[in-house]
């Protein structure tokens, strides 16, 4: 484990290094964002929206019961921007998006297409990776800022319509705008950057890594995402705890 | 970066000493001695599962040895950056070729990402090279759909626009009509002629072997058993190189009348 964590640090830090020349690979950071658009705007946008309204319906009656329901839109929208939109949108993209990446690049490791890459001298960090990473670097935070306005709205119509939750449109955005501050909005940005690190990054290895034909690009796609998976929720811990003193 | 593209010299030496390489414990190359001259046709022969296409990736540096070290040009391939000094092609059994690209974008491949012309002289390029391997117009298809042979000319186009002075071929003609197989041998004499390339050919095909090869190599379960020209190679006394040179499948004619 500690060998994986140690070689896919090296690959972040050998595609970071590759930064500069991104723009070199625009055409397959444009595919990849389009792809990464195209696969997972609806689920972020169905995802959020329910999210949004079981946090509501949660925390709502509770809060009415004390006579607190005037801070359920800050309630929601902290959980939501903070934490449950970050985390959301990794699982959902390391779920669609890094399985994606590990099998396509599985695949051509078994195929010799890396090999192929290597004796034109084409370094496949440089045109593998370094384009996937920096999508989902762009993609995630994008989608993690439309899954929270989503996961607001979510959450604004389950606390309006739900006669356990005494609460209006009105009241509900206030709140929602005194509790929630730019900061808190940059504290779900920074972590979904982060996150979009560990995807792509546990994404790429595990798919450079595959040994062992078809069987071996299932095995390296599974890993990849629970790998992922494991490593956005201790980072997230790390993050929070760390931001909080910010 | 790589040197211009224009090759006046002879392509390097390439050699080989005491390789040695396992898999997972299992030897699969013994202590490899070879030396290939410059601008040599240098075919190696062997069984399947004898090392051969093992001892190519060496060449290249796909596979790191156990012990020993190749030297291209004198210049070990482990050193950093060994690809940048020499420029090697391979074309590989499979072909090898991106699937997510189409032919005439794997064909030019090693010109875009190198930036090494400009779009329309790569057209030009992967136009000529897809012509002389019988594929003209075919250069918008998608990889999935070519047969094996189409995808093993692809792969040897794709070689060719890199004008290498070093290449290496793993079974360039398996999947191949005998047409096309003595086109990719004719191709394969004319680089040497016209660039003075090194070549490494790794083929069971034993009319492409003998009659391409400056010299030839006869591999058996990782060990080199003879080494020569085609002339001397045929008059080997081991006896399994004799079996490996002179069997061939007779039908059982009693079978037939029983």
């Amino acid at each position: 484990m500690f060998r994986d964590i140690g070689k896919m640090v090296l690959l972040f830090w050998r595609a970071a290094c590759s930064l500069p020349q991104v723009w070199q690979q625009r055409r397959k950071v444009f595919e990849q964002l389009f792809e990464i658009g195209n696969a997972s705007l609806f689920m972020a946008c169905l995802l959020s929206l329910f999210i949004g309204g079981v946090m509501a319906l949660q925390i709502g009656p509770t809060m009415d019961e004390r006579g607190l329901q005037r801070f359920v839109g800050g309630m929601v929208g902290l959980a939501i921007c903070k934490e449950l939109g970050p985390v959301m949108m990794a699982v959902l993209i390391a779920g669609r998006i890094g399985s994606a990446i590990t099998a396509e690049i599985g695949s051509m490791r078994v195929y010799q297409e890396i090999d192929a890459l290597r004796t034109m001298n084409i370094d496949p960090v440089h045109y593998l990776v370094l384009p996937r990473l920096a999508a989902i670097m762009v993609a995630l935070p994008l989608l993690v800022i439309f899954a929270v306005l989503v996961g607001w709205m979510g959450g604004a119509l389950v606390s309006v319509y739900n006669p356990d939750i005494r609460v209006t449109f009105a009241l509900y955005w206030n709140n929602l705008g005194d509790l929630v501050g730019f900061g808190d909005l940059a504290h779900g940005l920074i972590k979904s950057i982060a996150f979009a690190v560990v995807i792509g990054t546990v994404a790429c290895h595990q798919g450079l890594q595959t040994i062992g034909g078809p069987r071996g690009v299932g095995r390296s796609v599974t890993k990849s995402v629970v790998n992922a998976i494991v490593l956005i929720l201790v980072l997230d811990y790390v993050l929070t705890r760390v931001m909080i003193h910010l | 970066m790589m040197s211009a593209l224009a090759t006046n010299g002879h392509g390097p030496p390439v050699e080989l000493r005491g390789l040695h390489k396992g898999f997972a414990g299992r030897p699969v190359l013994h202590g490899i001695d070879l030396k290939v001259e410059p601008g040599e046709i240098f075919v190696i022969m062997g069984p399947s599962g004898s090392g051969k296409s093992v001892l190519l990736k060496h060449v290249i540096g796909l596979e790191k040895p156990d012990a020993g070290e190749v030297l291209v040009g004198g210049e070990s391939m482990a050193a950093e950056a060994a690809l940048d000094r020499h420029r090697m092609a391979m074309v590989f059994q499979s072909g090898a070729l991106l699937n997510s690209l189409t032919v005439a974008e794997n064909v030019g491949l090693y010109l875009a990402e190198h930036r090494l012309k400009s779009q329309d002289d790569i057209d030009q390029i992967v136009t000529e090279k897809l012509l002389l391997v019988g594929l003209a117009g075919e250069g918008e298809k998608i990889p999935a759909e070519l047969s094996g042979g189409m995808k093993k000319r692809v792969a040897i186009a794709r070689a060719l626009v890199m004008e290498p002075e070093l290449l290496l071929y793993d079974e360039p003609t398996s999947e191949l009509d005998p047409l096309m197989a003595a086109t990719v041998g004719r191709e394969i004499v004319n680089l040497k002629q016209r660039q003075h390339v090194t070549s490494i050919v790794v083929s069971h095909d034993r009319d492409l072997a003998f009659g391409i090869a400056d010299r030839v190599a006869i591999m058996r379960e990782g060990r080199i058993l003879c080494v020569g020209t085609p002339a001397e190679v045929r008059r080997s006394g081991d006896a399994r190189v004799k079996e490996f040179l002179e069997v061939s499948f007779k039908k059982d004619n009693t079978q037939e009348t029983s």
